[in-house]
């Protein structure tokens, strides 16, 4: 390891680090706009200057790699003279229009102008301006305003797989832009909002909304996929004004997708605010009072049997543990939180997350992809796919759709009869599966929710068995279902599935359908065949006028995500807790709160007191729900019953991107994007869900 | 002067010329044949890019369009709008600057009626101020698309520009009496050399 002296300091780092790398370690900050740690070196902003002893001149330490014996000064006047003559260079085009620019207050030129920058202008010639570039609904531009670091070139090429955006012209003439001004089209171009260091590219929907001094900052997770990225929610009074990645370098690094990010002004339309009871065929505004007692007016005298309660994709698992306890209460074994009619054996729970964790994907060296478009059900996780694949020799095979990726892979078919062949002899991928030392399969809900789930679920475990992906002696365990709900695994874990002798949520609907459930209990389930549950008496607890408030017999308004102190498990088996940003509107309440009191109306009380009884409860469930952040291997085992698969191919769940659940579904912004990538045909099928 | 074509696909000779400077290079490293790419789409064209040529020529190397676009939009000698069909680039940095090149400039001005970055009317000339094209020793110059014209003035830079007009074909380097760069009055030193040229010059005449 090179040992290197930075402002008299020795230190001692790996080889292979730049300069600036080694100053960080050496926790000496060095100014930069062009470098950032997970893009490739640019050099080209010249911010990060320092003075090399026996280099004749000053050193991008961004792009030099440290070597034995260097003696570096960062903190010289002649330092200090380099920068402020970089700063001054910088700043001849930037237009300095800070008080109208929606970076002001969390930029890195302001910022930095204001420790190394002149108190003055000494440029009096004329500034350049340059034309704003159209970039989609998303992704507002002020040219003008670009310093050419070319951080979003390079996320766009790097990490989200798109070769859109490009710098054209030279010198003083270069500008950024996309290719013929198209949209950036990419699951992930919000990230260039954060990655860009001045207020070229900004947010279009949070556009003159905010300033980042008032609003309230929280630190969250996100429900829009079961990935559980986390997220900064931030709030101004009760209006979550904008959502921002948060660093976890588990789970999502430091990017977010444009729903996790663009979706939040769903938030604030279409909201439940006050309980509805329907009387004559109209649901007229209630109290809560009104809406339990017509409740209670239902429920009692109903058989258990008679009652069911399906929980939806955002639910929480503080609101599914108090409904799972009503519902025994009430003597039904008719809950399933499997919504989508996955057939995934919840049995064993190994058999159900995502075991190699989504970090663990960059020591996987082959890849097998099952019935799942990983791009739209989990865009963040697709960019550490491609990660892993641009790092070289990582080998995917694709059965299920053949749809752009964003990086390349060998389609081996698209339905189970192909996942078959992958388990015969004669198999080409089965041979590269055989030969790698920790390869994973990714298990798609595509595969999982039909018909022959729960074959197609056996079949992926013996493949799993077969290819040696689960290595006791290592610790490896490659075998991964990736969810596309955040509810789901939570779900799984702390057993919101039919107890013996209950229904699954396709017996419940076609029960309903037929008259043999009475009382449909919808925790945020809107995703269902409203129009299948016959006579049904329906009781919709969630936080958007969707589908399910619209069959709802009584509403009960929840809280949406940012508005609750509540816990989800993403698709890794990780338990993460969201925290309250903004209190729900008008009357809604935080869920398992409404459960707790509808219980005690009933007379079939759950007697949990507060949120730490409730949380209590959960680890009683499972103990899983103690280890907060972080994820315990599951042991391996059996589970899937094998069984005749069909040879119907997989689809993805997942048709429109933008609008999954009810809050994406009521955000203008997701409209708008699903309109200029998917065009308006898809609109019409897509917001059915 | 033409309208931006739908398509573009290289002539079966251009084809050809293509794939020769891709087989300079390594397997998988076609890219590396951009630039000459280009100027083979350009010279096809008419002496500009279009937006078909350049994706046509993207999807010739199996690259982004975006990529080849940068390469298009940096470097100078393309050009992105169409141009007449004698592209006149005057020299006007520091040499051919002292030397006169304003002069060259005014004549262009004057005698085409066009100002720089113009193109006449009749679509013949298009009249650009360049950078240094590595000849000051005969400055002032030009260029007028692949030849080059030295030791201008006024009058001289009319006269060819009169010739192109007519069809004819100026001659080509120093306008003055000197071989290439030379001394004007001849050789200063290596005497003999003018000698040995003027052997050559024979020779050539004789064949």
């Amino acid at each position: 390891m090179p040992k290197l002296t930075i402002d008299g300091k020795e230190v001692e780092v790996d080889a292979g680090l730049t300069v600036l790398q080694a100053c960080e370690q050496a926790g000496i900050e060095i100014p930069r706009f062009c470098y950032h740690e997970r893009l490739s070196i640019a050099g080209n902003c010249r911010m990060c200057l320092v003075a090399l002893e026996r280099a004749p001149k000053p050193v991008a330490s961004c792009a030099m790699p440290v070597a034995e014996g260097m003696v570096v000064h960062t903190n010289t006047p002649e330092v200090h003279k380099m920068r402020k003559g970089v700063m001054e260079f910088l700043l001849i085009n930037h237009p300095l229009d800070c008080p109208i620019c929606d970076q002001g207050g969390e930029c890195d030129l302001q910022d930095q102008a204001m420790g190394y920058g002149l108190d003055h202008s000494r440029y009096k010639e004329n500034k350049r301006a340059v034309e704003d570039k159209e970039m989609g609904p998303l992704i507002k531009t002020i040219m003008t305003r670009c310093i050419h670091c070319t951080r979003c070139v390079r996320f766009t090429t790097e990490v989200a797989g798109i070769t859109d955006m490009g710098m054209l012209y030279r010198g003083e003439h270069a500008e950024i832009t996309s290719y013929l001004e198209k949209a950036v089209d990419s699951e992930l171009s919000g990230n260039v909002i954060d990655l860009c260091p001045v207020g070229a590219l900004t947010s279009k929907p949070y556009a003159f909304v905010a300033r980042p001094w008032e609003l309230k900052k929280t630190e969250t997770v996100d429900v829009m996929d079961a990935l559980g990225s986390n997220i900064r929610v931030d709030a101004r009074g009760s209006e979550v004004m904008r959502v921002l990645p948060r660093l976890n370098e588990d789970v999502n690094e430091e990017w977010i997708s444009d729903k996790t990010r663009f979706a939040c002004d769903g938030l604030r339309r279409q909201r439940l605010d006050r309980p509805y009871v329907r009387q004559g065929g109209k649901l007229q505004p209630a109290t809560w009072d009104e809406a339990f007692a017509a409740i209670k007016s239902k429920v009692d005298g109903v058989a258990g049997t008679k009652i069911a309660a399906i929980a939806g994709d955002q639910a929480d698992c503080e609101a599914m543990v108090s409904l799972k306890m009503l519902m025994g209460n009430l003597g039904s074994a008719n809950i399933d939180c499997r919504q989508d009619g996955s057939k995934i054996d919840p049995s064993l729970r190994a058999g159900y997350i995502f075991n190699s964790t989504i970090a663990g994907i960059e020591n996987a060296d082959a890849l097998l992809i099952v019935g799942s478009n990983p791009r739209v059900e989990a865009a963040v996780l697709n960019a550490r796919i491609r990660k892993r694949f641009m790092a070289g020799k990582f080998p995917i095979g694709v059965i299920g759709e053949a749809a752009d990726l964003r990086y390349d892979y060998q389609h081996l078919g698209s339905g189970p009869e192909d996942l078959k062949k992958v388990l015969g002899a004669k198999s080409e991928f089965g041979k590269i599966l055989k030969a790698a030392n920790r390869p994973m399969i990714i298990v798609g809900q595509g595969a999982l929710a039909r018909e022959d789930g729960a074959a197609v679920h056996a079949l992926t475990r013996e493949i799993a068995d077969t290819y040696g992906m689960i290595d006791k002696s290592s610790g490896w365990n490659g075998y991964c279902v990736l969810h596309t709900a955040a509810s789901r695994v939570g779900g799984l874990d702390l057993g919101f599935v039919p107890g013996e002798g209950g229904l699954s949520t396709d017996e419940i609907v076609a029960s309903a359908g037929k008259g043999d459930i009475e009382v449909l209990y919808l925790l945020g389930a809107d995703e269902i065949d409203m129009n299948a549950l016959g006579s049904a008496y329906v009781i919709y607890q969630g936080h958007h006028g969707d589908a399910g408030a619209h069959r709802a017999d009584v509403i009960l308004p929840g809280a949406a995500y940012t508005e609750k102190n509540a816990t989800w498990v993403n698709t890794e088996g990780r338990v993460q807790l969201g925290r309250l940003a903004a209190f729900p509107p008008g009357d809604a309440r935080e869920d398992w709160t409404i459960i707790r009191a509808l219980s005690d109306v009933l007379g079939k009380s759950i007697e949990v007191g507060d949120l730490r009884a409730v949380r209590s409860k959960l680890v009683d469930a499972h103990s899983n729900f103690m280890n907060i952040d972080t994820v315990a291997s599951a042991p391996w085992g059996e589970f899937g019953t094998a069984g005749e698969v069909s040879s119907a191919p997989f689809a993805s769940p997942i048709t429109n991107f933008y609008m999954t659940d009810p809050i994406s579904r009521a955000s203008e912004t997701m409209a708008k994007c699903t309109e200029t990538f998917l065009g308006s045909q898809e609109m019409k099928t897509g917001t059915d869900g | 002067m033409s309208d931006a074509p739908e398509t573009f696909a290289f002539t079966s000779e251009n084809k050809a010329k293509a794939d020769a400077v891709i087989a300079k290079y390594p397997e998988g490293r076609q890219r590396s044949a951009v630039m000459p790419l280009l100027d083979i789409a350009q010279r096809q064209s008419g002496g500009w890019l279009p937006m078909p040529a350049i994706e046509y020529v993207a999807d010739y190397l199996d690259m982004p369009a975006i990529r080849v676009l940068e390469v298009a939009t940096f470097y100078t000698m393309y050009n992105l709008k169409p141009i007449g069909k004698h592209f006149v680039q005057v020299c006007t940095n520091l040499p051919c600057w002292l030397n006169g090149s304003d002069n060259i400039m005014h004549a262009c001005h004057s005698h085409l009626g066009i100002k720089t970055g113009e193109t006449t009317e009749d679509g013949e000339f298009t009249l650009v101020e360049a950078e240094c094209l590595g000849a000051c020793v005969n400055a002032p110059m030009m260029q007028i698309n692949d030849d080059y014209y030295e030791d201008l003035d006024s009058d001289a830079t009319k006269q060819i520009l009169d010739d192109l007009r007519a069809g004819k074909q100026p001659k080509t380097g120093s306008q003055l009496e000197r071989y290439t760069c030379e001394p004007l009055g001849g050789l200063t030193s290596l005497t003999h050399q003018e000698e040995l040229r003027a052997q050559k010059v024979s020779e050539k005449g004789d064949n």
